[in-house]
């Protein structure tokens, strides 16, 4: 079954064509991976997705939804999350209030109603509050709850945006580079934990990254953007002996 | 928790005791400036929602302090007196009947100052940083010119005299330890997580699926919204208002007290809003002839801005962040401290 689906989104800034024409599909419960050379436009791809900016040309389709143009909190709601590329935490927060703000869109309680601490909110914020640390539990971060998200090492850093993503309740989970700075070791958790997660939330994950190891070992179908033109797309055994790619990435002999 | 909240009770408890004493044993003018620090206080928290919780830098506050002072204003002066302040031009025939008890003033104050709040947010706050700054000033001044040229609503440039002193301590500080608790239960809601949200990442906070306009929205109306009860008391304070008292010059003030206080820190607000209230009454001295015993020294007019702008000078240097950051004093913290000091003193002794 599709879950998620682009028909020729293409984004064009003034001259430069960062993406045209991409085509992806999604089946529920793959995990895709989107690479490329730098500049290839595998962020501005994202950015489309999730409402950041406006696709040119094309649609995009979550379900049998067209969801092209929405604005960002929109598709957050419709069910798919993303992480960023550079790490985007509310760094002076604790890290279980960046997971409960995650679930504020879904908390239907009204400004006043929360102000006063009616029944029905104090009951509402109850149920977040012991998802958001079942979610910290499952993701191994409860130990550290109360800390300020800053202070939290890289790895776990990485971990916990993933963790807010999860706490939108997403189908779809957009990962912009998990691995990088990443250690072999920590990569390789990495791996392990995208897989667990996948099974777990019942996902359907599509990933951009520079790491071939991990998208060797994660992805099951992979698409490869250069210059904003898919190059090629396919399993990873083939994508690794596909000449096209071989040239993006190296040049031509 | 249990704990908490009864010591949150005793303390308001005691609270309203000593605003009787106080009431009872400072004389006016000492009365007066207590409760200027509470109308200080009450401004401070507006601002401090807008700039310090949601990361707003707003400069507009002086605009929406003057709306409410002038609804105060309007709303509570007899029918006569208007006749005989607006002399030049009559007022509109129908403001010119309309008397209404002071705390109805005090709401519709706040109800219209939040209204002009969104009216102006709406276009404004999709800027961000510098540019919502800029913008929020220029609104602020528009509105003040706005009130110096409808003669007939606000009496111009002559401003509005004789308006009825109903402020008083329990006013002022009543409103003050309500904004208070309002604050405190609006942070530590999810909304006032989201106004934190919104203030450390934007993107982020909207990728989670927080609607940027509409909390923004909320924020920077309520922050009106107090600006503008703020102002009706300060109008029935002062007793008289015109158009110049609301330049930039105030918004600057209340952002002083909410830079020095803390951005983000209820009770850092608090606490600067008193002492910076009192502290430029006290620094009066400096004004005045000074006599050392050898030496004699002349007043000069300003002198105790230049010391108090030392000040500021000396706490910006050392607090960056202001005197509490965005920490709050809690009961915990009251509690660890005591436990710190006995600590200390057990050691002390043991050594």
């Amino acid at each position: 079954m599709t879950i998620f689906r682009t028909e020729n989104i293409t984004k064009k800034f003034g001259g430069l064509v960062a993406v045209s024409n991409l085509n992806i599909n999604i089946e529920k419960g793959q995990i895709i991976g989107l690479i490329g050379p730098n500049g290839a436009g595998k962020t501005t791809a994202f950015n489309m997705i999730t409402g950041v900016y406006k696709p040119t040309e094309g649609n995009v389709f979550f379900g049998d939804e067209k969801i092209t143009g929405l604005k960002p909190h929109k598709i957050t709601k419709v069910g798919i999350a993303r992480t960023f590329q550079n790490i985007r935490l509310f760094n002076e927060l604790s890290v279980l209030d960046n997971v409960l703000i995650a679930n504020h869109m879904r908390l239907k309680s009204n400004v006043f109603s929360s102000v006063l601490r009616t029944p029905d909110y104090v009951k509402k914020e109850k149920v977040i509050k012991e998802k958001s640390i079942n979610l910290l539990k499952e993701l191994g971060l409860e130990d550290v709850k109360e800390e300020k998200s800053f202070s939290l090492p890289y790895g776990k850093q990485r971990r916990l945006e993933i963790a807010r993503a999860l706490a939108t309740d997403p189908q779809l989970l957009l990962l912009d580079e998990p691995a990088a700075g990443m250690n072999p070791q920590e990569s390789h958790e990495l791996m392990v934990f995208i897989h667990d997660i996948r099974d777990k939330f019942d996902l359907t994950i599509l990933l951009i990254e520079h790491h071939m190891k991990v998208i060797m070992g994660v992805c099951e179908s992979i698409y490869v953007l250069d210059y904003g033109v898919t190059i090629a797309k396919g399993t990873p055994n083939e994508m690794q002996n596909n000449s096209k790619v071989i040239e993006a990435y190296l040049g031509v002999e | 928790m249990k704990r908490n909240n009864l010591l949150n009770i005793i303390a308001i408890i005691v609270f309203i005791a000593i605003l009787f004493i106080l009431n009872m044993t400072l004389d006016a003018y000492k009365l007066r400036i207590f409760n200027l620090a509470g109308i200080y206080v009450i401004l401070g928290l507006g601002l401090n929602l807008v700039n310090g919780f949601t990361g707003l830098f707003s400069l507009g506050h002086a605009g929406f302090m003057a709306i409410g002072a002038y609804t105060g204003a309007l709303l509570t002066m007899s029918p006569e007196m208007k006749e005989m302040t607006f002399f030049l031009e009559p007022i509109t025939p129908i403001l010119a009947n309309i008397q209404v008890p002071f705390p109805v003033a005090l709401i519709a104050a706040g109800v219209i100052a939040g209204a002009f709040g969104a009216l102006i947010g709406a276009p404004v706050l999709r800027l961000k940083d510098d540019y919502l700054a800029i913008a929020t000033l220029g609104f602020s001044e528009i509105i003040r010119i706005i009130l110096t040229n409808t003669q007939n609503i606000t009496n111009g440039a002559l401003g509005i005299k004789g308006i009825p002193g109903y402020t008083n301590i329990w006013w002022v500080w009543g409103i003050a330890l309500i904004t208070v608790i309002f604050m405190v239960l609006l942070i530590k809601s999810s909304y006032g997580k989201v106004f934190k949200a919104i203030r450390e990442d934007e993107i982020a906070a909207e990728a989670m699926g927080v609607n940027l306009f509409k909390h923004k929205m909320m924020s920077f109306v309520i922050g009106c919204a107090l600006a503008g009860i703020g102002g009706a008391l300060l109008g029935s304070l002062i007793g008289a208002i015109n158009p110049l008292l609301f330049r930039f010059l105030f918004t600057f003030n209340v952002l002083l007290i909410v830079v020095l206080g803390g951005m983000g820190s209820i009770t850092g607000t608090v606490l600067s809003a008193v002492v910076v209230t009192v502290m430029i009454e006290y620094l009066r001295v400096l004004d005045i002839d000074m006599n050392l015993g050898f030496i004699r020294i002349p007043g000069i007019p300003g002198l105790r801005m230049v010391v108090f702008s030392l000040i500021l000078l000396m706490v910006i240097l050392f607090y960056q962040r202001g005197i509490m950051g965005t920490n709050e004093i809690t009961w915990e913290k009251i509690f660890g401290l005591k436990n710190r000091i006995s600590n200390l003193i057990t050691r002390r002794k043991a050594s």
